[in-house]
């Protein structure tokens, strides 16, 4: 959960970006060369060492299990980890850690935000408990400004690994704030994309035939050991417009924004960084009507951490 | 689990290259360290350094927790009779010996012999062998030593080898040692950490490259374009990146949390073994640690090797090895100037262990730079495939560099060419109608392997045995490698394998998962072995780390891609991409354990159970 969420996805991705996701997370690496090929020999992969790994049908990451693959229990003999002959009596003593639950809370960005009109205070966590492939995970997203919510954003997910990178989530997710709360029931996937893009992708369906879909992506760039240089963008879209909450249909908003953090610890970071956000469609409709800005540049300054 | 403390904040950092040097003092009085220790713990202490030797058909040993202070902070650890290392076990061969171990600790403990051949409910692993020691309890040992050499033994239960409970056990030959020697030194390599084993396990889930501080950086980018070009640059990271795979993984644990110890000394407090110019001194070497690979060498005299895991070898000649946890190397040095340094460097190069041979206490030799950090290569991810991709072609630097100075032979680096459609015989050998006379070669991956649980296969392993691993290619000095080793006498069986067990070694270093077949030991069925069986097993790594892989109980003697017999050893390290075998006796009833001597790899999975019978 290193990287956890990011990108430079650019605008024109975005429509596709859950489905590339899911692409992503069904097609995990990528195939490797046939051995035997000649040109592996003798031309070889000098220009393309990737391009060549796309022949032969062999894959070194991900992909389904050929028919004739090997069962792993084949050498048991009818044994269990408890039962047959010289196990210890009663029930089995011996679990290890990948039957122990674990858990850990990244505040990923607590901010101060100042735009050229506005001051506020932006969050971004998550947490999960569980065990390698199954967890309870919470998202939490949200700004406040003269001391109340102007909008959160909180989800409780039941998250399932499904390949080697990516996992599948299920739950549900709360808005609250000036508008009317909304609640919404939440499918997405989550995981890392080939060059260690984080991408969060998440389709919502709620009351009143409403849809939803946010895009999340993250980059973290080592600029030496410890100071680290992290692109994030975000993108949601509408399917409804609901003007008590000023959103329109179609793309409501997205933001971009780079962020440079010092790790004192790996899990101790103080942050300085700008962000674009930008309103679209109906949505900066809405806010031009309310004399809200469509677009502003936000300076941040904050902290990450987690435990 | 959840720690809910605020994270220290370090200045020491090893991204300035430095790592904790220790305090030369090492052990500690806790009335001196002012901090509210527990009362029981106010009054001992851990004595640390040369340990005592316990000899005889009757030992007593105590586990308790001490205080320790190897850094500058009083840690509990966990010991053996008060000291780190354990006392050292000296014993006959051919006694039957009676060893008592109490428990004064609040959780239950255990003591497994590592390498002593032995009745199942004497090995000592909890939940396996035996309960395990409760709280109290005091457990009666019993064995008859049927074997000589360098061994060791350390606890099995949770975390507390790490945290100090490791010592040497020698067994003499009944006839008296084959090769004499004026000086007798075990050298015992360890780490240590001030943090929570589990604390430090929990925090590798969240994020499994935290204590990495070698990291490929945008500096290392812009230093390599202006070295190579920008399309060098890009092409040496271009796979990496893609697969999601860091080539500076090569240690889960670093100097950034790690102090390394050479006989529970730090390397400011300098273990010091004393001899005589032109005496003969033998060191037992061995690797208690519970993360860290050494590569040991000392500067100026050269090593002959001449046991590995306590078993005798035809005596070899290097300047330097590598062994993982659980392994151990005896080594004839013959001194002549006054002082030479005992350098052990971790693998991943962020820290060492040292101490010093000499003629008096005191005197030191140089302590030589820390090597490079090298990145993997290319054989490393994806073995015979690595290798022919970096044939001739100037695109793919790390393996390129192994094949053009012969580090990795490949005459056998082709394993599993033979996979699928793509036949592509050796030609080399003559088949003979035994198709076991050697090693399969045909991959099989299991079918769990498919899925979350692993990051990666390796369809085209390597077989070759004599690389000595990623950071000694190449360095200049003759490094040992599993190749250059002949147990004397052959092997303990003349009987060829009745069939072949191949099971692979996986993880997903991303949700840090480790396991056989990309099963984790909970979901897992043990290996049956039928009682008196010769058989073949496969190690098939199918990550980028080296597993140091341990079978109880039961020799594994490994062979080469030929299937001919090399070395008799208890501990098997296999290199990443690396295909190995080695052939079993199924002689010793019961249920035994199976495991990488990683701890954490141990804890998180890569652990099966044989069942003999």
């Amino acid at each position: 959960m290193k990287r956890l969420p990011v990108i430079a996805l650019s605008l024109a991705a975005l429509g596709a970006a859950p489905s590339a996701a899911f692409a992503a997370g069904a097609h995990e690496g990528h195939d490797m060369p046939a051995a035997g090929k000649p040109q592996m020999q003798t031309s070889a992969p000098s220009a393309e060492p990737t391009a060549a790994m796309d022949h032969g049908g062999m894959k070194m990451q991900g992909g389904p299990a050929p028919a004739d693959a090997r069962d792993p229990h084949g050498y048991a003999g009818g044994f269990t980890l408890d039962g047959g002959q010289y196990a210890l009596a009663g029930p089995r003593q011996l679990s290890l850690a990948d039957e122990h639950s674990f858990g850990m809370l990244l505040v990923d960005r607590l901010e101060r935000v100042d735009t050229r009109t506005a001051t506020s205070t932006a969050f971004d966590a998550q947490a999960w408990f569980g065990r390698d492939y199954d967890r309870f995970v919470v998202k939490a997203e949200g700004d406040y400004a003269d001391g109340r919510l102007e909008e959160a954003r909180t989800e409780l997910l039941w998250g399932h690994a499904v390949v080697s990178y990516w996992d599948a989530q299920l739950g549900l997710r709360h808005d609250t704030g000036e508008g009317p709360d909304r609640t919404w029931l939440a499918v997405g996937l989550q995981g890392l994309a080939p060059y260690w893009f984080e991408l969060d992708a998440t389709a919502y369906v709620g009351a009143a035939g409403r849809t939803a879909l946010r895009v999340e992506a993250e980059y973290e760039l080592p600029l030496t050991q410890r100071l680290v240089l992290q692109p994030r963008a975000e993108f949601n879209l509408y399917g409804k417009k609901d003007e008590a909450n000023g959103l329109g249909s179609g793309l409501t908003d997205a933001s971009i924004g780079v962020r440079l953090r010092y790790e004192i610890s790996r899990r101790f970071a103080p942050y300085v960084g700008v962000a674009w956000g930008n309103k679209f469609g109906q949505t900066a409709d809405l806010a031009r009507a309310e004399g809200a800005p469509t677009h502003e540049t936000r300076w941040v300054v904050g902290l990450r951490f987690w435990f | 689990m959840f720690p809910l403390r605020f994270p220290p904040i370090r200045t020491v950092g090893p991204s300035r290259r430095r790592f904790v040097q220790g305090l030369a003092a090492g052990g500690v009085l806790a009335a001196c360290s002012g901090l509210s220790l527990p009362a029981f713990a106010r009054e001992r202490h851990t004595s640390v350094g040369d340990a005592p030797v316990l000899s005889g058909r009757e030992i007593a040993l105590v586990v308790d927790e001490t205080p320790v202070n190897f850094t500058g902070s009083v840690r509990m650890a966990t010991t053996i009779n008060g000291s780190i290392p354990a006392p050292t076990l000296r014993l006959r061969e051919g006694d039957e010996v009676t060893i008592r171990v109490t428990n004064r600790l609040r959780v239950p403990t255990s003591i497994h012999w590592h390498g002593i051949i032995l009745p199942y409910q004497m090995d000592g692993v909890p939940g396996i062998s035996f309960a395990g020691i409760a709280p109290g309890e005091t457990f009666t040992y019993r064995f008859r030593l049927e074997q000589a050499g360098t061994y060791w033994y350390h606890s099995h239960s949770g975390m507390q080898e790490l945290t100090g409970m490791y010592g040497a056990l020698i067994v003499e030959p009944r006839d008296g040692e084959r090769v004499r020697a004026a000086r007798d030194y075990v050298v015992l390599l360890s780490d240590w950490t001030d943090e929570d084993p589990m604390h430090v396990f929990a925090k590798l889930k969240t994020q499994s490259d935290y204590y990495n501080y070698n990291q490929p950086t945008l500096v290392d980018f812009f230093r390599d374009v202006s070295a190579s070009g920008l399309k060098a640059a890009i092409d040496k990271r271009k796979m990496w990146n893609e697969m999601r795979m860091s080539p500076t993984d090569l240690a889960d644990l670093s100097g950034a949390t790690l102090t390394f110890l050479m006989n529970g000394t730090t390397p400011a407090g300098n273990w010091t073994g004393l001899f005589r110019k032109g005496e003969r001194v033998r060191l037992r070497f061995i690797n208690g640690a519970g993360n860290t690979f050494y590569d040991v060498r000392i500067p100026g005299l050269k090593m002959a090797v001449i046991q590995s895991d306590g078993v005798d070898v035809e005596p070899v000649t290097v300047d330097e090895f590598r062994f993982g946890p659980g392994e151990t190397y005896d080594v004839l040095v013959e001194p002549r100037d006054d002082a030479y340094t005992l350098f052990a460097q971790a693998m991943d190069r962020s820290g060492y262990a040292r101490g010093t041979l000499a003629t008096r206490a005191g005197l030191e030799a140089p302590v030589p730079a820390m090597d490079a950090v090298e990145w993997l290569t290319m054989a490393d991810m994806m073995g015979g495939m690595g290798t022919m991709a970096g044939m001739g072609h100037g695109t793919v630097p790390g393996a390129m560099k192994g094949m053009d100075q012969g580090a990795m032979p490949m005459p056998h680096g082709m394993a599993g060419m033979n996979h699928g459609a793509m036949a592509m015989d050796h030609g080399q050998h003559a088949m003979s109608d035994n198709p076991l006379d050697r090693p399969s070669q045909i991959v099989r991956h299991a079918r769990t392997e498919y899925g979350p649980s692993t990051d990666m296969r390796v369809d085209m392993p390597r077989t070759n045995l004599d690389d000595p691993g990623i950071g000694l290619r190449n360095n200049g000095r003759r490094v040992l490698t599993l190749a250059d080793l002949s147990t004397v006498g052959g092997p303990i069986d003349p009987r060829g394998p009745e069939r072949e067990i191949e099971l692979h070694l996986t993880g997903n270093m991303e949700r840090y998962t480790w396991s056989f077949d990309g099963l984790e030991f909970g979901q897992s069925t043990p290996v049956h072995l039928r009682y008196g069986e010769r058989v073949r097993v496969i190690l098939h790594n199918d990550t980028m780390m080296t597993h140091p892989m341990h079978l109880h109980g039961m020799w594994s003697e490994l062979e080469n891609a030929d299937g001919e017999f090399l070395v008799r050893r208890h501990t098997i390290p296999v290199q990443p991409a690396q295909r190995v075998s080695f052939l079993v006796t199924a002689d010793a009833l019961g249920r035994w354990a199976w495991h990488c001597h990683l701890m954490f790899h141990m804890d998180a999975g890569m652990f099966r159970q044989v069942v003999v019978a």
